[in-house]
């Protein structure tokens, strides 16, 4: 049986001369478990890069690193048994990886940094002088499909596939956007959930230090759908015009990804219970009744249908952008509709509050088993959700590969290691550039401040 | 601040354009005589635009209303002494206001209306100056990026329906960070982490800051006027701020009533049942020794002209006493033409206001004058008297010498309004003729009541 040389990456992962049989030798249960999950934390997970990134330079030698910034961050552990651990922190990486590696947890949630030692919480009151209190901590967003359910017909609750997916990809191309031309953002990673959404971590040290009002603020800036089952129209555009992030938005991703994507995707028009729901975001009886009429008409004669779709969109836009002096609800229905059903919808309470945990980059989500990789927003749409590596799959890998000496990590022989060359190379690496300058300036800064006040 | 009596020394002030920010107390010479004239003139100001906002007027309105307000009442003979005009009557005004929360309230609004329309007016570089007074980080942007970015900033213009006018063109930049509210709104045009705000939205942030700034400061000074300065300045500026503080701001009845609320033949028995004790004390000396000097004639005059008694109606009543004393050719000689002149036939013809508590309160009776306040200068044996004579109850004579030597005259005034009228008065007495509105109000609903 030959072996076949592991090569870097799961693009070269194609096992096609093993026979199935023979691929059972290696092959790993698709579970998850407690042992799978103590092998990964063993041999896989990034334990160093992860302190590295949490510590955003304050490891090194210089004077002005804070000793005490790491051992000030919070981090939650859910167990086994659902048994849930928080104001966990660490004094230094090994602390952390022993910690990481006898517990074994299913979940590990990174909170904010705290003013002092979260073990040393009790010691400090909630208000007044000597506070126990967030000081800093990522910007975060969590978009999850499961919040866009009311607009994929092909999946729901927990399920993904790749008609709905793109949706993700659509709201990371947006959020990514903003977050960098509009609010000059540069540290930024996005993870995959391990299911069925996103996160994005905005790791500037200006985002890092943002109070819980300039968070909501930027949540609210990036929030267009408002209302709930009741409400019929859930976005709406009052005003002249659009604000500029939201016609960028528009005409850059949105757009066209309704009309090629989207309409076809999830056949939004081809059925009267989901061309309903759109006639009703258009407060004008006399364009809706002649719609449906159109509609019900050509029921009989379609041929194909996706041409109904594309059809019957063409017919409504028409009808909402052509020279007829519109009402006031009508001006930007088009493009209510298009943002009802593109437009990324986040979960404001994760992004408001400093003390919100959020779980770490590769984890292993419990119930997929597939592990929480960074996204490259650059090529968000290439992303598959569905070939993500799952747990046993790794470990597969892992034994397949048991007999080379000549690489370093035995991450790299998996198809872990591109993602964890990406998270250094990408996001790692220029993190700690900036982080290091940051240390050096204001350091120096102080020194000179100092000089001055005791000049004569 | 140094207040002196009659020294007066050239001022270096650290006030920026002509729109200070009352930072902090500016170390100025300051005459008791212009302490409480200064002050007085701005809460004209100030009153005025109360007025003003509280009958509903749009913003423009108000605008000029402050301007109007403001010229006609802070000028200064020497130019060079407007900003301390400015800045004194602030302080002065900041320790009248800043005892309760109501008058910190109060004073907060207006002083923070008064500011945001100062602030409009001024230059774009004073108004920078301004700005980095507050250590706000703006930024003005300039002509040659506000071209760059003009159909950005008109189209956010547009999104919330405020479209830009040729004459808008002033706009700021800030860190994002520092407007979360017109950040979440999308109100703002945001580029590489900075804001680009417009004019209207800077003055209203500044406008915050200066109210934030203003309400910190009034706080202490709060405690610094309980803790020290009120009992170090008991003998000089303390009356002067108690007196200014009940400072009137209610109608001053100097628009008569349509039908004369009092005639003749009735006002023995309402001066008994519904005057306040200061006009009651006048009236019956009137009725006893069938004369009144001339801060008494002024004093009972105008009230009864506040009541709605008519010139002629107030001539005959005058007459009728006055000539028992001095005969009625005398009468009409000497006394007709003041009568006259008070009703704004005479002279000028400025239609006299009467006296709100606060002018009779800080007047200053002589030997043979029986006006002014009981409650200030009567004697505390002479005071009971009275009080008795108004039947008021011993338990509440002792709470009207409580308040009298406390020096809370209009309160002990309130008290004795309701002991006498067995009802509470929760606005509190500021004015003769409110005394006299309220006492009425008793009076004929109880009469309904009767009938």
């Amino acid at each position: 049986m030959t072996r076949e040389e592991i090569g870097n990456g799961s693009e070269d992962m194609v096992i096609d001369e093993c026979e199935p049989e023979g691929r059972e030798r290696n092959s790993v249960p698709d579970e998850f478990n407690a042992n799978y999950l103590k092998v990964y934390y063993g041999k896989l997970f990034p334990h160093a890069d992860i302190f590295k990134w949490i510590s955003y330079g304050n490891d090194g030698k210089h004077p002005a690193c804070d000793q005490s910034y790491f051992s000030r961050r919070e981090f939650s552990y859910t167990l086994d048994n659902d048994i849930y651990l928080r104001y966990q922190s660490f004094n230094s990486a090994s602390e952390l990886e022993n910690s990481i590696k006898e517990k074994c947890p299913f979940k590990i949630d990174i909170g904010p940094v705290y003013s002092v030692d979260p073990a040393k919480r009790h010691a400090y009151a909630q208000t007044g002088d000597n506070v126990f209190t967030p000081v800093e901590r990522e910007l975060v967003f969590d978009i999850d499909i499961t919040d866009y359910d009311d607009v994929r017909y092909c999946c729901s609750g927990a399920d993904v596939c790749l008609d709905c997916w793109p949706l993700m990809t659509v709201a990371i191309k947006v959020i990514d956007t903003s977050l960098r031309d509009d609010f000059g953002f540069n540290h930024i990673l996005w993870v995959f959930s391990g299911r069925r959404g996103v996160h994005c971590w905005v790791c500037d040290g200006k985002a890092r230090r943002l109070t819980n009002e300039q968070r909501a603020s930027i949540a609210e800036y990036f929030r267009v759908y408002k209302g709930n089952e009741n409400s019929l129209k859930k976005v709406s555009f009052t005003g002249l015009a659009l604000h500029p992030f939201l016609a960028r938005s528009y005409s850059e991703v949105l757009k066209d990804f309704f009309k090629s994507k989207l309409l076809l995707s999830q056949k939004l028009f081809s059925t009267e219970e989901r061309y309903e729901k759109i006639l009703e975001m258009i407060p004008d009886e006399s364009i809706t009744s002649e719609l449906r009429g159109k509609w019900q008409e050509n029921k009989r004669s379609s041929i194909s249908k996706e041409d109904t779709n594309v059809v019957r969109w063409q017919q409504l836009k028409h009808i909402l952008q052509s020279g007829r002096p519109k009402a006031q609800g009508l001006r930007r229905c088009v493009e209510e509709i298009v943002f009802s059903f593109t437009y990324p919808r986040l979960d404001m309470e994760v992004s408001k509050h400093m003390n919100h945990l959020l779980k770490a980059p590769f984890c292993v989500h419990p119930k997929t088993g597939r592990v929480c990789v960074p996204i490259d927003p650059n090529c968000c749409e290439e992303f598959d959700p569905t070939a993500v590596p799952t747990l046993s799959k790794l470990l597969e890998e892992m034994n397949m590969g048991t007999l080379r000496a000549d690489v370093d990590n035995e991450w790299d022989r998996t198809s872990l290691g591109k993602s964890i060359r990406f998270f250094r190379s990408s996001f790692l690496q220029p993190l700690l550039k900036s982080c290091k300058e940051e240390i050096e300036n204001s350091y120096n800064a102080k020194l000179q401040h100092s000089k001055n006040s005791m000049s004569w | 601040m140094e207040i002196y009596g009659y020294q007066r020394k050239a001022l270096h002030s650290d006030a920026i354009s002509t729109l200070p920010l009352y930072r902090s107390a500016p170390p100025l010479d300051v005459r008791l005589e212009d302490f409480e004239l200064f002050a007085i003139d701005r809460l004209r100001v100030l009153k005025g635009i109360s007025d003003g906002l509280s009958r509903g007027k749009k913003p423009e309105e108000i605008d000029n209303l402050a301007k109007d307000l403001w010229k006609a009442n802070m000028r200064h003979p020497e130019a060079s002494e407007v900003v301390n005009k400015d800045i004194i009557s602030h302080f002065v005004l900041r320790l009248v206001y800043c005892r309760t929360e109501d008058l910190r309230k109060w004073f907060l609004s207006m002083e923070t209306a008064l500011f945001r329309y100062r602030f409009r007016l001024e230059s774009a570089e004073a108004q920078r100056a301004l700005m980095a007074e507050f250590d706000l980080p703006y930024k003005a942007v300039s002509n040659s990026e506000f071209e760059s970015m003009k159909d950005n900033l008109g189209q956010v213009a547009r999104s919330i329906g405020q479209p830009l006018t040729p004459a808008d063109t002033k706009f700021y930049t800030v860190p994002f960070e520092e407007v979360p509210e017109l950040v979440a709104g999308r109100r703002v045009f945001v580029h590489k982490g900075h804001a680009y705000v417009a004019m209207n939205q800077v003055v209203s942030l500044v406008a915050t800051q200066f109210r934030s700034h203003l309400s910190k400061a009034l706080i202490l000074t709060n405690r610094k006027w309980t803790s020290s300065i009120r009992e170090q300045e008991k003998d000089r500026l303390t009356p002067i701020v108690e007196a200014l503080c009940t400072s009137y701001l209610g109608p001053d009845y100097s628009e008569p009533r349509e039908f004369a609320e009092i005639s003749i033949r009735d006002i023995d028995q309402i001066a008994m049942s519904s005057f306040p004790l200061c006009m009651r004390h006048l009236f019956e000396k009137l009725r006893e020794d069938h004369h009144l000097k001339h801060g008494g004639r002024m004093q009972l005059g105008l009230f009864l002209k506040g009541v709605g008694l008519k010139l002629d109606d107030a001539l005959a009543f005058w007459k009728a006493e006055f000539s028992q004393k001095v005969g009625a050719e005398r009468f009409d000689k000497e006394y007709a033409y003041s009568i006259r002149h008070n009703y704004g036939r005479e002279g000028k013809r400025t239609d006299y206001t009467p006296f709100s508590c606060q002018k009779i309160i800080s007047s200053t009776p002589g030997v043979g004058d029986h006006h002014g306040c009981p409650y200030r200068h009567f004697s505390e044996e002479n005071l009971r008297a009275a009080l008795g004579k108004m039947r008021v109850n011993s338990r509440a004579v002792e709470d009207v010498m409580d308040k009298v030597r406390n020096r809370h005259y209009q309160l002990a005034c309130t008290l004795t309004f309701e002991a006498v009228h067995g009802t509470s008065c929760d606005a509190g007495i500021n004015h003769p003729n409110q005394y006299f509105s309220e006492s009425q109000k008793v009076v004929q609903s109880k009469q309904v009541e009767d009938v």
